[in-house]
C-alpha cells in the first residue's frame, strides 16, 4: 500500500468518477491545464478531454448557475470554489436555487450537484483564503454538507457525493490537503452521512470536524499524559447530523467538547451543544463547551496561531470540564455547604 | 423620472408567417388573456394570495414560445411567463396553483413540460439556462435553452455573468429579455445604461437584436433565427423585445404612484392582441366565425383553468418534509412525525 496525500485521494476520487460515469463533468477556475491551485484536479484536463474537465469564466454564481441548469439536464457537475471566501459570489444560487429546486419541483427536478470548496487556515492565506464557512451552507434545508478529515474519507467520500442525487457541499480542510495516509483506492469508509469514532475514551468526547480531527487526536494524546481518556468523534457530516453516533458517545463519557476553526459565536459548534444537550443532559457532567476560533475577522497570516484552537486550547478546555467536584469556587462556598466529591456523577445516577 | 422611450409603433406587423399560424398566435395570445384576466378576478376574490398579470406582453411571450423544439428545447421563466406557458402546453392548473400558493414553483413537471419551476428571483434562472443549453453541447444533443428575463433583471450580475459563460463555450442559448419599460416601479432610463440591452450582446462576441415585442411575427421570426443559430453550434445571442407592462407589477402594486396614466393609455392602443387581430382581418386571414369562435373557444379554457385551479386540491402537509431530500433524513423524519401528532390534535 502507498502513501498518499488527501489531495492526491480527492484527484483519485474525480479519476474514477470521470472514468466510470460519462455524466460527470469538473469545472472552475484554473482546474484545467493548471490542475486547480491545490493540484486536486492535476491531469484531468489531459486524460479525459476538454469537455470533461475545463476552466470556466472567473464568475462563480455563473460557474454554480450553470452546473444548477447541467444538473437538472441530467449531467453531474463537479465545480470547485478556488478557496472558501470566494464561494460567497455564488451565495444565492446555493441557496436560493441549489437547495431549493427539489423541494419546489416536489422532486421532479433534482440537482445531483457538487460544490467542492477548499476551506479554513491554517495554512498562511493572504486575506480571504482561510474562512470557515461551513454554518452559512449547513443552515440551509436542502444541502449536504460533508468534510472528510483524512485521505481515505476524501477519496470515499467524494465518491459518495459525486454518486448522491442531491446537491452536496463539498468542504475539504486545505490545511490537511498534504496529510498523508496509507490508502488503496478505491477505498470505501463509513457512509458519507455517519460520524465515526476515530479515538475511544471514557471520560471525554471532543466532536471535530475537517480541519481539526487531526488536532483534536493529537489533544487526545497529550491529555492520555495527565490521564484522561479522550473519545475523539470525527462528524464528517455537518448536514445532516449524526444524532445516533454523537449521542452514543457522549452518554458514555457525560462531558463533551466542540472543536473548529470558525468563530464560536453562532457557530456550528453551538448546534452541536445544543443537541448534545437535549439529548444527553441527565448524562453530562458538566456543560457542553466549546472551542472555536477567536469571534474575529480571520486575522493575517502572522496572527493566525492566536485564533486557530489548538491542543492547549483543548487541553485548557478539558480541564474546565469541571471534574470531580473543584468546579465549585471553594472560596465561594462555606465548607460545610460543599457539595461531596463526585456529586455530579452521582447526580447522573440518581436520575437515569 | 421621464417617460420611458415607447418602442417604434409599428401600426402593423413585419415578416412573414403562414395565415394558420397567424390563427395560432391569436387564439393563445387571446386565450393568455382571458385567463390572466381570471387570474386577476380570483386574487380579488381572494383566492390568489397574489398574482402578477402579464397584460400587453403576449405577443413577446407567445411568440417566442412558438418558435421553440417542443422536444428538445427547453424555457427557463421568470414569475410573469404565464403565455408562454399556455403556449408550451404547460399544465395550467399546475402553473396557477403557485399563485394559489399551494406550492412555489407550480405543481406541473417542469421536466415534462420543459418548462422551468416558476423562480422569483430576478436573474437567478438565467445561468439555469446556460448550463442546460452546456449540457446539451456536451452531450451532442441538438436542443437549445431559452432564458426569460426582464429589463430590471438585465442589471443583475448573474445574467451578465450567464452572456459571458455562453459566449465563451458557444452554448445554445437564447437571452430572451421582455423590456416591458419597468421594472416594478422604476423606468428603462434608470434602469438601462446606454439604453439597451440587446447592444451588451456586442460585448460578449454575440449578436444582439431590439425587435418590436408588440408584433408576434417579428418576435417569432427573431427568436427562430437566434435558435437557429444556436442549433447550428454558433452560439448565443440576445433578443431584446420592447413592450410594455399594461397593469401594475402585480396586484399588490400601484402604478399611480410612479407612472403616467397618458403613458398606459399610449400603450393600450398599441395592444399587441388588437394589432394581429387587425393584421388578420386586412389579409382576409380571418372572418367573424373565426373571431367569434376564437373568443368562445379561449373564454371556455380560461374558466376551465379557473374552477379547476379554485378547486384544486393542496399537497398535503407531509409532502413539506418528502422533497427536501431524496430520502427524508432521519431529522426530518422525526419533525414529520411531530408535526402530524400536532395536526392530529
Ligand atoms: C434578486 C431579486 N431582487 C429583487 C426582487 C424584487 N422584485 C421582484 S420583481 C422586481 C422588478 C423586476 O423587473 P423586470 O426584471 O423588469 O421584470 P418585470 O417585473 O418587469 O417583468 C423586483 C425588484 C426579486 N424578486 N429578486
Ligand atoms: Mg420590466
Amino acid at each position: 500500500m502507498a502513501e498518499i496525500t488527501m489531495a492526491q485521494a480527492l484527484n483519485r476520487a474525480l479519476r474514477d468518477a470521470l472514468h466510470d460515469d460519462p455524466n460527470v463533468v469538473v469545472y472552475g477556475e484554473d482546474v484545467g491545464p493548471l490542475g486547480g491551485v491545490f493540484r486536486v484536479t492535476d491531469g484531468l484536463t489531459a486524460q479525459f478531454g476538454e469537455d470533461r474537465c475545463f476552466d470556466s469564466p472567473l464568475a462563480e454564481s455563473g460557474i454554480v448557475g450553470t452546473a444548477v441548469g447541467m444538473a437538472s439536464y441530467g449531467l453531474r457537475p463537479v465545480v470547485e470554489m478556488q478557496f472558501d471566501a470566494f464561494g460567497y459570489p455564488a451565495f444565492e444560487q446555493v441557496v436560493s436555487h441549489v437547495a431549493k429546486m427539489r423541494n419546489r419541483t416536489r422532486g421532479r427536478m433534482s440537482l445531483p450537484l457538487v460544490i467542492r470548496i477548499p476551506y479554513g487556515g491554517g495554512i498562511g492565506g493572504v486575506e480571504h483564503h482561510s474562512d470557515s464557512s461551513e454554518a452559512y451552507y449547513a443552515h440551509t434545508p436542502g444541502l449536504r454538507v460533508i468534510t472528510p478529515g483524512t485521505p481515505s474519507d476524501a477519496y470515499s467520500m467524494l465518491r459518495e457525493a459525486i454518486a448522491c442525487p442531491d446537491p452536496v457541499v463539498f468542504l475539504e480542510p486545505k490545511r490537511r490537503y498534504w496529510a498523508k495516509e496509507e490508502v488503496e483506492t478505491p477505498v470505501r469508509t463509513a457512509p458519507m452521512d455517519r460520524a465515526v469514532v476515530r479515538r475511544t475514551g471514557s471520560d471525554v468526547t471532543l466532536i471535530a470536524y475537517g480541519p481539526m480531527v487531526a488536532t483534536a487526536l493529537e489533544a487526545a494524546e497529550a491529555a492520555r499524559e495527565e490521564g484522561r481518556d479522550v473519545e475523539v468523534v470525527d462528524l464528517r457530516s455537518l448536514a445532516p447530523f449524526d444524532d445516533a453516533t454523537v449521542t452514543a458517545s457522549v452518554r458514555k463519557t457525560g462531558r463533551a467538547l466542540v472543536v473548529h476553526e470558525a468563530a464560536t459565536f453562532a457557530g456550528y459548534g453551538a448546534e452541536v451543544a445544543a443537541r448534545v444537550t437535549e439529548r444527553c443532559f441527565h448524562y453530562l457532567e458538566a456543560p457542553v463547551l466549546r472551542v472555536g476560533g477567536l469571534d474575529i475577522p480571520y486575522p493575517p497570516p502572522r496572527l493566525e496561531h492566536h485564533h486557530l484552537p489548538d491542543v492547549d486550547r483543548i487541553l485548557d478546555a478539558i480541564a474546565r470540564l469541571q471534574w470531580e467536584a473543584d468546579w465549585v469556587d471553594p472560596d465561594a462556598v462555606p465548607s460545610g455547604a460543599r457539595p461531596p466529591a463526585s456529586g455530579a456523577r452521582r447526580g447522573r445516577e440518581v436520575r437515569s | 423620472m421621464s417617460a420611458p422611450r415607447p418602442a417604434d409603433p409599428h401600426p402593423e406587423t413585419t415578416g412573414t408567417a403562414s395565415p394558420a399560424l397567424l390563427r395560432d398566435f391569436y387564439r393563445t395570445m387571446l386565450t393568455a388573456r382571458l385567463l390572466d384576466e381570471e387570474a386577476v378576478a380570483l386574487q380579488r376574490q381572494g383566492v390568489f394570495p397574489a398574482y402578477v398579470s402579464l397584460r400587453g406582453q403576449e405577443a413577446a411571450q407567445v411568440g417566442s414560445a412558438a418558435a421553440l423544439d417542443r422536444d428538445h428545447d427547453f424555457a427557463f421563466p421568470t414569475y410573469r411567463e404565464m403565455a408562454v406557458a399556455l403556449a408550451l402546453d404547460v399544465d395550467m392548473v399546475g402553473y396557477l396553483a403557485s399563485h394559489r400558493a399551494l406550492w412555489h414553483g407550480g405543481l406541473y413537471d417542469p421536466m415534462r413540460s420543459r418548462f422551468a419551476p416558476i423562480n422569483a428571483v430576478v436573474g437567478g434562472p438565467v445561468p439555469h439556462a446556460v448550463g442546460w443549453a452546456l449540457g446539451e453541447r456536451l452531450r451532442g444533443d441538438p436542443g437549445c435553452a431559452i432564458a426569460y428575463f426582464g429589463d430590471g433583471a438585465s442589471s443583475e450580475g448573474d445574467v451578465h455573468e450567464a452572456m459571458n459563460f455562453a459566449a465563451v463555450f458557444a452554448a445554445p442559448v437564447v437571452f430572451f429579455c421582455q423590456n416591458n419599460q419597468w421594472a416594478l416601479s422604476v423606468p428603462n432610463d434608470r434602469q438601462v445604461a446606454g439604453g439597451s440591452i440587446a447592444a451588451r450582446a456586442a460585448g460578449y462576441g454575440m449578436p444582439g437584436v431590439t425587435v418590436d415585442g408588440n408584433d408576434v411575427v417579428a418576435v417569432h421570426a427573431a427568436v427562430r433565427e437566434a435558435l437557429e443559430r444556436a442549433r447550428s453550434g454558433a452560439g448565443p445571442s440576445v433578443i431584446e423585445a420592447r413592450t410594455y407592462r399594461l397593469g401594475p407589477h402585480s396586484t399588490s402594486d400601484d402604478p399611480g404612484r410612479y407612472r403616467d396614466p397618458d403613458e398606459e393609455r399610449r400603450w393600450r392602443e398599441r395592444d399587441p392582441i388588437a394589432r394581429l387581430r387587425a393584421v388578420l382581418e386586412r389579409d382576409g386571414h380571418a372572418d367573424t366565425a373565426f373571431f367569434e369562435e376564437a373568443e368562445r373557444e379561449a373564454g371556455e379554457q380560461a374558466i376551465r383553468i379557473r374552477d379547476g385551479v379554485s378547486s384544486a386540491p393542496p399537497p398535503g402537509g407531509e409532502e413539506m418534509f418528502t422533497h427536501v431530500y431524496r430520502e427524508p433524513t432521519e431529522a426530518l423524519r422525526a419533525q414529520q412525525r411531530a408535526w402530524r401528532e400536532e395536526a392530529e390534535l
